[in-house]
């Protein structure tokens, strides 16, 4: 990273630095060591972001048979109807998903955070920043938020084109709307980050207010 | 000798000297309502190169006096200056880097990072301090050789015996050449035999790298290396005697061990 030829420069005497290369190693080497329970933080995204995509999904294909689907299934699909009803209804259902998922990250940090009580003391002790604390903790959601996103992302779109395909033959691969559910698998990714990004942000402030003192006693 | 006296002795001429001094130093913990002065007026200095051993009961406050020269905890009231620096004027990042580069800590718990190994550990305050990743591996190295444990390096802690878990935390106190080393009952969760394996290797840190040395402890085996013994007692320096004046109470002391 740059702030290896800055500190060989000399320029910066009182630089307290951690390359981002470095965080990413430890906080990787933090989610694995808590494998299972990383396990169930990502499980939780997997579901949350699975059942967006699923959603939108739904949505790109409904619409390309609209377009361009056999005159059965067009009637099919009229008989259906897309009522606005159950469009508001499914949004509120994913908001809601989405917001438990937020809430289970943040709860899985928090424990984390209260296990790690010395060991993020010790680091402040060896002269960590508060943003290093924050970069590990962010980090380690982050983490689990790509890695369930990723597999919510293929989950939903697989689910949905599936159980298209039962209800109206070939045509939803046929007409599959490659591009549309592309884009919508990234705003998906992007959702998942940003809500492990936001679950872990309360966490990660909290262990780095913790004073380092507290890090010397030996009862915990 | 009194307290007093010893003062005067320390005074003025040496003043520049004086790599940790504290004047007037309280804490108090508020818990609710109660609160409790776990140090009462704290004045002391330690001098460049000295070996410092701070006794006192459980509870008299050692490990909150320790806090306070560690920069690690503020005092309610009182000063601390490092290098005649007064620590509260620094900002978060002079801090950290007090803590990075200036002073090593030692833990009775040793403190390390589960998820790491020897190395790792020993090199993270080189990596904070900007040092580049291979030269901060080859640094671990040679402190971890020194401490004993060169065949080691790539061992979780976990995998490692108390004695030797403190010997990484011995090596990484070390890793940014520290002006001060600090211990808080370094050898408190240690058999006997390590324990005096550990203060040891702090006295000749002390003797060949000029490295202060700051340590508390109940163990009275740690007077024997100490140039100087602070005496706490319920938040007060009670005694502050050098090493020469201290031999005669030794002889009964190693009479009593052996
Ligand atoms: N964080 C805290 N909150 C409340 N009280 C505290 C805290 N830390 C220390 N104390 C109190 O301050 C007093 C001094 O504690 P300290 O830990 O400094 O003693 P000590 O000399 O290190 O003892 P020991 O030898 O058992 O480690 C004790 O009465 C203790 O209960
Ligand atoms: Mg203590």
């Amino acid at each position: 990273m740059t702030t290896e030829s800055a500190t060989m420069a000399g320029t910066t005497e009182k630089q307290i630095s951690l390359p981002l290369s470095k965080a990413i190693e430890i906080s990787f080497r933090s989610l694995r060591i808590r494998f299972w329970r990383s396990l169930i933080t990502i499980g939780g995204i997997f579901f949350g972001i699975a059942f967006l995509m699923s959603i939108l999904t739904s949505a790109s294909i409904n619409e390309a048979l609209v377009e361009g689907g056999s005159p059965q299934v067009r009637a099919l699909l009229e008989q259906q109807g897309a009522d606005g009803d159950s469009a508001t209804q499914q949004v509120w259902l994913v908001s809601l998903s989405l917001l438990v998922c937020v809430v289970g990250i943040t709860n899985a940090m928090l424990m984390s955070v209260t296990e790690r009580y010395r060991e993020i003391g010790t680091m402040k002790c060896l002269g960590a920043l508060d943003k290093f604390i924050i970069q590990l903790f962010v980090l380690e959601s982050t983490f689990q938020g790509l890695v369930g996103s990723i597999g919510g992302v293929i989950m939903g779109c697989l689910f949905m084109l599936i159980s298209m395909m039962t209800s109206y033959g070939w045509d939803p691969l046929v007409l599959f709307p490659v591009l549309e559910v592309a884009q919508n698998g990234l705003y998906s990714l992007g959702a998942g980050l940003g809500l492990a990004i936001i679950g872990a942000l309360y966490p990660a402030y909290r262990a780095s207010q913790m004073p380092p003192a507290d890090a010397m006693r030996t009862e915990v | 000798m009194t307290e007093e006296q010893t003062a005067v002795m320390d005074a003025p001429d040496t003043e520049t000297q004086n790599i940790v001094r504290t004047r007037g130093v309280k804490r108090v913990y508020q818990m609710g309502k109660l609160s409790l002065e776990a140090l009462k007026g704290i004045d002391m200095e330690v001098q460049r190169g000295e070996y410092i051993s701070i006794m006192g009961p459980s509870g008299s406050g050692k490990s909150t006096l320790f806090n306070m020269i560690g920069a690690l905890d503020k005092p309610t009231e009182g000063k601390v200056y490092i290098d005649e620096v007064d620590v509260a004027q620094l900002d978060a990042y002079e801090l950290a880097w007090l803590r990075c580069r200036k002073i090593g800590y030692i833990f009775q718990t040793f403190n390390l990072i589960p998820v790491m190994t020897a190395l790792e550990n020993v090199t993270l305050p080189m990596i904070f301090a900007g040092l580049a990743t291979d030269e901060a591996i080859d640094k671990g190295v040679d402190l971890l050789t020194l401490v004993g444990l060169g065949e080691r390096v790539q061992h979780k802690p976990l995998e490692l015996s108390g004695g030797q878990q403190q010997r990484v935390a011995v090596a990484r106190a070390l890793a940014n050449d520290p002006a001060i080393v600090l211990a808080d009952e370094p050898t408190g969760n240690l058999d006997r035999k390590t324990g005096r394996e550990i203060i040891e290797l702090l006295r000749e840190l002390n003797q060949g790298k000029q490295v202060t040395i700051i340590s508390a402890t109940h163990d009275l085996k740690m007077l024997d290396v100490s140039d100087r013994i602070l005496w706490v007692q319920d938040g007060r320096i009670t005694k502050n005697q050098r090493r020469d004046e201290l031999d005669l109470d030794l002889g009964q002391i190693g009479a009593e061990e052996e």
